[in-house]
Formats: C-alpha cells, structure tokens, sequence
C-alpha cells in the first residue's frame, strides 16, 4: 500500500470511485463559493490534482474526505488569489425549498445559500461538511485540519448566526460583494489556511 | 417572517447519508441546509466532467 505505482485495476477502481463522488464535490464547492460555474471549475481542478495524487491514497479509505480536502485547498488557493467573491448564483437561488412539513415559510433556497456566504469561511465550510455533507465531527475535522472541538465550536457558531439571520429575516443582501466585507474574510482565510492540515500531510 | 419553529420533534427523514452527528436541537434550516446540498447531487452532470473523466486515463 506504499507510494509505488498503482496496478491498472487500482487506477480503474480510483477512476470509479473518483467519478462517484463528483456530484458531492460540486455540491461542496457550490457550498464554498456560491457561484455555480467557479464551483466547477474548482472540481475539475480537483480531479485533475486528485489523479496526479492518486498513489497517496489509501484504497478502502472514503474517496469523499480525500477529494473533499484538495478541494479545499484548491479553494483556499484561488481565494487567496482573489478568483472568488462570493457571489451567489441567481438561478440556483431562484429556487425555492418546499417548506418542512409544519412549517409555514417556506425557507428560500436563496435566502439559505445567501446566509450560508455571510459567514467567515471557516464556519462555512464546518457547517457544509457537517450540516450539508453528512459529515461527522471527527472526519470534518481531519478533513479541515483542526480539533474536534474546534469544529464542534464553528458549527455552533455558524448554526447560531444562521439561526438568528433566518428567524429575525436579516440576512444581508448583497454584502459579499463590498469589499470591506472580502477583505475581512480574507483576513480570516489566512487563519483557517494556516490550520489546514492537507499541506502538512502531503 | 413567522419563525416560531420550535421544533425539536422533526425525525431527519433519512437519506442514504448516515447522520451521525449528535445534533440535538435541529431548527427547520438545517434541512434547508441538506436540501441545498442535495439538490447539487442531484443535478445532471454536466458533459465537461464526463470529458475530462474520460481523458484522465490517457494522461499517464
């Protein structure tokens, strides 16, 4: 299981696996930077780094935390270099949720993807793997490089916000888009950079 | 907007995702939340992937 080269049946079977996680990738990266073509565009950036790294993946291990922690530095990168903004992709948010049963409002796709941008990037995206994407506070951690308590304390964090934007109705509109907000998130992206632990590890 | 959810009651109608997270108090978002993820799964792939799939092999 060393870092010697992979038989074709092996790469077969990472082939296969890569596949079946793509539409999680998308999902994940639509998640981090709202806009629906920069999340694809991330994902292929992703499968591509991920084949090229495919001996340092240990068969049998979940596809979808490895490929889920490339992504994120992918991301991580291309923020620095200032590709995203956090825009949010109209069509999508033109959606709109069918309401839980019980529930009156029905919760806006929009309102929800638009809440989700506002917050700092780190609790986004604790909040995305472990909200959105299933995730267990242990694997959202390995995944972000950090303690479980750390994470355990941004999704709470980042429910609380929500929670508060959703319920009172003040989720800000457009405020990704001034730059008083970016560099503020960029400021904080250079502390969740430095926890990262995919770096570390490749 | 009308935001008395006080729900605790909601059993997360089970998907194929194991949820494993000890979330005690799940206020109506959240699923709002898994929705949004969900509804990305969902989609078609676009052809690009498939493309690009396709081509990894002969790269080596």
């Amino acid at each position: 299981m060393g870092p010697e080269k992979r038989t074709a049946s092996e790469k077969a079977d990472f082939k296969q696996e890569l596949t079946d996680v793509v539409p999680h990738l998308r999902a994940f990266a639509r998640g981090l930077c709202g806009r629906a073509d920069m999340a694809d565009d991330l994902v292929q950036e992703t499968l591509l780094k991920a084949w090229a790294a495919q001996e340092r993946f240990q068969p049998g291990t979940s596809m979808r935390a490895w490929t889920f922690v490339i992504l994120r530095n992918a991301y991580l990168t291309d923020m620095r270099r200032n590709r995203f903004r956090g825009e949010y992709d109209e069509t999508v948010a033109e959606r709109i949720l069918t309401a839980p049963a019980g529930q009156e409002e029905p919760i806006h796709l929009s309102d929800m993807h638009r809440a989700l941008l506002t917050l700092p990037p780190e609790r986004r995206e604790a909040l995305l793997l472990v909200g959105a994407g299933g995730f267990s506070y242990e694997e959202a951690a390995n995944i972000c490089g950090c303690a479980v308590g750390t994470i355990k304390s941004r999704v709470g964090r980042a429910r609380a916000a929500l929670n508060t934007m959703l319920a009172d109705g003040t989720i800000p509109r457009r405020s990704l888009n001034d730059d008083t907000a970016h560099r503020a998130i960029l400021e904080e992206l250079d502390d969740v950079a430095a926890g990262q632990g995919v770096s570390a590890r490749s | 907007m009308t935001a008395d959810s006080s729900s605790e009651r909601k059993p997360v109608a089970g998907s194929d995702k194991e949820a494993k997270q000890e979330v005690k108090d799940r206020p109506d978002w959240t699923n709002g939340l898994r929705r949004l993820y969900d509804s990305v799964v969902e989609e078609d792939l676009p052809d690009s992937f498939r493309d690009l799939l396709s081509q990894l092999d002969t790269k080596d």
